[in-house]
């Protein structure tokens, strides 16, 4: 299969689903063509709704749905979807406990130039702090799917956040470790663990591969489920490195690091470095050139793996 | 017993259930109660006995914060004791909140954050209308609440989803925490707000009367293609001269002296309705 994006692949499964299952609803908020949902919207628009550009709404919309037996898939920027309907995905969809899915497409710095107001840098801090939240961030479109095929089996809320471009994929198709809940153990070594969610798995994964020929063997943790997060994984690679490395992309504070950082110093205390974007509006760019100047790539990985283990 | 009686009585409830808890919206309390009566005594289709059909009526108690008289209401009804609701409510650990849960029966849906009740209905009343189910969906809200933006929201997309199933009620008592409500933010052309927004618009001159209610929600039913809101004129705190139509009384606890007027008074009132 072609590059597909992560976003297109939720559609796709769902759009697989759909045919059978009419409990299973569609809703944007003007962003069925940013949200690779128009041929959601085209198929079946006997269940999918439009908010417009409404996001308080959206949520809200999807968790009544929700509460009548509907299976509610809410499209729309993460930037917007994560903080602009906050309160709506507190009360109205953990709190009440609706089945609602949050996905929030083009997630963290995917809309490059366009400015601090469209990125998601704080989702993962502000939607995992929300007591019966799940969250989950995966790396490539494999895992994505297996990821969208366990979430239409439970009942529960989650925010799902996703990139707007298609990625080089970490998996081969057919071959994807996926088991709902426990994060995905790319690659073994004993000098150090890279932890990494997103678009940041596969970077990581190629920094192993760099730093494998200078004899330096690392394990890669694809911590897909940011929450709950997989506590035994980590502890189970803390035990055996040097040094833990986290890359994620999102802000300093309260993501995927923090949260490792806290497992890591309660229960085997090791060195770890947090990877992240700036707590500062990032410099103007596409994502691809935003990722190199902050070191978000192979290369500054691996930098980051050296200096862990020095 | 009437319900003009049963809505007196239930405001006897309400104010011990505030007395045992020690808190309480109690002036928004008195002020939508024969609203509530109305509903879950004459218009809706819900019983302890239904509450998880796909067929029932559903409500949201938007303006979460007269949670007193939502909770006397529902313990009326039979979806919980009485008396474990007077022991419980707003005790340590307890699921009797001050604000509506869901994990208790009979509520759907979890509110106190005011402008979530009606956005919320618009999506019960949608999923209504995609399955072909007869049920209508109920919201009140507040007055002060129509600040909140997420409400218009709400209002914008229910008649664009032309939903004639939801009727959504303003308890217009015309007070709110910090005083009149044409001070704190103007809501006095509420009516040409509404209808506006491609909603049908039903003033209630008395907002406390039964038989006004009765009448505007049968006339809601009628109403096809776009959903129904009725201004409910009432009266913060109503039922006692102590209370009504003052700001103060908006969040507060009678004293012994207050409460025994207050009782008289609502005792006085049942009786005349009996």
């Amino acid at each position: 299969m072609g590059k597909t994006a992560n976003k297109q692949m939720i559609c796709e499964v769902l759009m697989e689903h759909a045919a059978q299952d009419k409990s299973i609803v569609a809703l944007c908020s003007d962003s069925r063509g940013s949200g690779s949902f128009t041929p959601f919207a085209e198929t079946y628009p006997g269940q999918f709704v439009e908010t417009g550009i409404a996001e308080q709404n959206l949520v809200s919309i999807a968790a009544g749905l929700a509460k009548c037996g509907k299976k509610s898939y809410a499209v729309s920027p993460a930037c917007f979807l994560s903080t602009r309907s906050y309160e709506q995905c507190k009360v109205d969809v953990a709190y009440s406990n609706t089945n609602v899915k949050l996905i929030g497409i083009s997630g963290g710095v995917s809309y490059g130039a366009l400015g601090m107001s469209h990125h998601s840098a704080q989702d993962i801090a502000a939607m995992s702090a929300i007591p019966n939240m799940r969250v989950y961030i995966p790396s490539d479109a494999y895992q994505t799917k297996d990821l969208t095929e366990a979430l239409l089996e439970d009942e529960k809320p989650a925010y799902i956040r996703v990139g707007r471009n298609a990625v080089d994929p970490v998996y081969e198709e057919g071959q994807v470790p996926f088991v709902m809940d426990q994060a995905t153990v790319v690659k073994e070594g004993e000098d150090a663990a890279i932890i990494a969610c997103g678009e940041m798995v596969k970077p990581a994964k190629d920094a192993a591969e760099l730093l494998a020929l200078e004899g330096i063997h690392v394990t890669v943790i694809d911590m897909y489920c940011v929450k709950p997060l997989d506590q035994e994984t980590v502890i189970k690679a803390a035990s055996k490195v040097k040094g833990i490395v986290t890359v994620e992309e999102h802000a300093p504070f309260g993501g995927l690091g923090s949260m490792v950082s806290q497992v890591v110093a309660a229960n085997c205390p090791k060195k770890v470095l947090n990877m992240s974007l700036p707590d500062a509006p990032v410099i103007t760019g596409t994502s691809r050139e935003v990722f190199d100047y902050y070191g978000l790539n192979a290369k500054g990985i691996a930098d980051k793996v050296r200096e862990v283990i020095a | 017993m009437k319900l003009k009686a049963l809505a007196y009585k239930l405001r006897q409830d309400t104010v011990d259930l505030i007395r045992a808890g020690k808190a309480g919206h109690i002036g928004g309390d008195m002020s939508v109660m024969e609203i509530l009566v109305e509903l879950y005594f004459d218009q809706m289709n819900i019983s302890p006995e239904n509450m998880n059909s796909p067929e029932r009526d559903l409500f949201v108690m938007s303006k979460g914060h007269s949670v007193e008289a939502y909770y006397s209401v529902l313990a009326e009804k039979g979806f919980f004791p009485k008396d474990q609701l007077h022991k419980e409510f707003s005790q340590f650990g307890s699921k009797f909140i001050g604000h509506p849960n869901n994990k208790l029966p009979g509520i759907e849906m979890n509110s106190g954050s005011l402008g979530h009740g009606l956005p919320v209905c618009v999506g019960m009343a949608k999923a209504g209308k995609m399955d072909g189910r007869p049920y209508r969906v109920y919201t009140v809200m507040g007055d002060g609440e129509l600040a909140e933006g997420s409400v218009w929201e709400g209002a914008m997309a229910a008649s664009h989803y032309k939903l004639d199933n939801l009727c959504a009620v303003v308890d217009r008592n015309r007070l709110q925490i910090s005083g009149n409500t044409e001070d704190v933010m103007a809501h006095d052309d509420l009516h040409e707000r509404f209808r506006s927004f491609g909603w049908h618009v039903i003033d209630l001159a008395d907002g406390n009367n039964i038989d006004e209610l009765k009448a505007a929600f049968e006339e809601a039913k009628t109403v096809k293609g776009k959903p129904t809101v009725l201004i409910a004129n009432t009266v913060k705190g109503k039922g006692s001269s102590v209370m009504e139509n003052k700001a103060s009384w908006h969040h507060k606890v009678p004293t012994d002296e207050e409460y025994t007027q207050i009782m008289k008074d609502l005792e006085m009132a049942k009786e005349a309705y009996r």
